[in-house]
């Protein structure tokens, strides 16, 4: 049997475990590869009920990844109408065209592709996202479901800066432990190191002193 | 050598009598037995690798004993991309180098980070840290600029003085022979590079900018 699409799944998933909030994010493009959207309090219960479904046994996680998401701000054009004086100091009522502008906070993503390899299908896409980009920046880990996250989760904990609860060996992979930075995240800056290199100036070449006493 | 020195050479073995100068003779035995260290960073090994097998066989030029110790090793040939995290063990192994020693930074990442140089892991070239006789650019330099790099070293050690002002770095009692390893920092390796040995000072003779 092959996979259900994600509105199926995501009814399945509600059915069997109670509580979850799961939404599905849909995927524009043409691979149209809809994604999951889980909750933080069920997602180890939703991993574990999709691993051992009877049916789908989504038994291998691929890949997990981070990904960031700056603060983004939307700015849209609302016609208003307001009392508008005149030069002349009479007043009449008028529709004036205001930008109004929505700030929407950043948060960091965790991404997981599912596969089968009993059944021979895939993937299931799930997502999970922080509530901020500081000290909120925390998920539960789904490790202990899938072994093969194990790394690619501290590889997200060393450049995103995501902290996986119920991880089992949270340690930065990639860079030193006494570092502090994140470097994957899009406002990361690199330490600026770079030596200006002047070459030595040939005497009584023009702009140096020798020639300027001449 | 002074050219009338020379001539009377060349005059003598004509006539059947070969002289020498300690100096040319103690060069001439060092330059024909190289031993560089076994080890590689990155694919530019690869070439590494490929110049010390049977096509390119860098034995031809008495360098084909690649040690597997610091200890036995006179040349590190820096083959490939050092991380921030790789940089201390490859300035640790140059210090556990004897004298005279020398070094080939091969390839653009060895020489300057090259692509990843505006990344956030990636030394922007080993000769921040320790002086490089030879640069090789390419990514990877093929065998041929690896043998071009070699006999450049070789050329580099047939004209090194033993005396006199200007002799290498490792007959100045006062040089350092060993060089600080970077420690990991906050944000960086801690210095990001010994200004030492990385600078454009004229007439230093740990300079590596010429």
């Amino acid at each position: 049997m092959s996979l259900p699409c994600p509105e199926e799944i995501k009814t399945q998933i509600e059915a069997g475990v109670p509580g979850a909030a799961v939404s599905v994010i849909a995927n524009g493009s043409p691979s149209a590869q809809h994604s999951l959207l889980l909750d933080h309090a069920h997602a180890r219960a939703v991993a574990e009920f999709l691993r051992d479904h009877a049916e789908w046994r989504l038994d291998y996680c691929s890949l997990m990844t981070g990904v960031d998401w700056l603060d983004a701000e939307t700015s849209e054009k609302v016609k208003v109408k307001k009392v508008v004086k005149a030069a002349d100091g009479s007043e009449s009522e008028q529709e004036v065209e205001e930008v109004r502008k929505t700030k929407k906070p950043g948060y960091l993503e965790a991404v997981y592709h599912l596969f089968s390899m009993e059944k021979k299908h895939g993937p299931v896409v799930l997502r999970m996202r922080t509530r901020d980009r500081g000290d909120g920046a925390r998920l539960p880990s789904l490790t202990p479901v899938w072994r093969s996250a194990e790394f690619q989760e501290r590889e997200a904990f060393d450049l995103y800066g995501i902290v996986f609860e119920g991880h089992p060996d949270l340690r930065r992979i990639l860079m030193w432990d006494g570092f502090v930075d994140f470097p994957m995240r899009k406002d990361y800056v690199p330490p600026v190191d770079e030596v200006p290199v002047v070459a030595p100036q040939r005497p009584g070449a023009p702009g140096t002193s020798s020639e300027a006493r001449r | 050598m002074a050219d009338d020195l020379k001539d009377l050479k060349i005059e003598l073995s004509k006539n059947g009598i070969f002289t020498t100068t300690l100096e040319e003779l103690y060069n001439w035995g060092r330059k024909n037995s190289v031993w560089p260290l076994t080890f590689g960073l990155a694919c530019c090994a690869i070439e590494m690798i490929a110049t010390t097998m049977a096509r390119y066989d860098l034995a031809r030029f008495g360098a084909e004993v690649f040690r597997p110790s610091p200890r036995q090793a006179d040349l590190i040939i820096v083959s490939g991309t050092v991380t921030k995290k790789m940089a201390p063990q490859v300035v640790r192994l140059y210090n556990q180098m004897p004298e005279p020693k020398y070094v080939i930074a091969m390839g653009a990442c060895a020489i300057s980070g090259g692509p990843f140089r505006d990344g956030y892991n990636v030394l922007k070239g080993i000769d921040r840290y320790i002086p490089v006789d030879v640069h090789i650019p390419g990514c990877p330099p093929r065998p041929e600029a690896l043998i071009h790099a070699f006999m450049t070293l070789q050329k580099k050690i047939e004209e090194q003085a033993l005396a006199g002002e200007s002799r290498p770095r490792h007959l100045h009692k006062e040089l350092p022979s060993e060089f600080p390893v970077p420690a990991f920092g906050a944000h960086d390796l801690e210095p990001p590079m010994n200004r030492d040995v990385f600078t454009a000072e004229p007439g230093n003779p740990l300079k590596v900018i010429q």
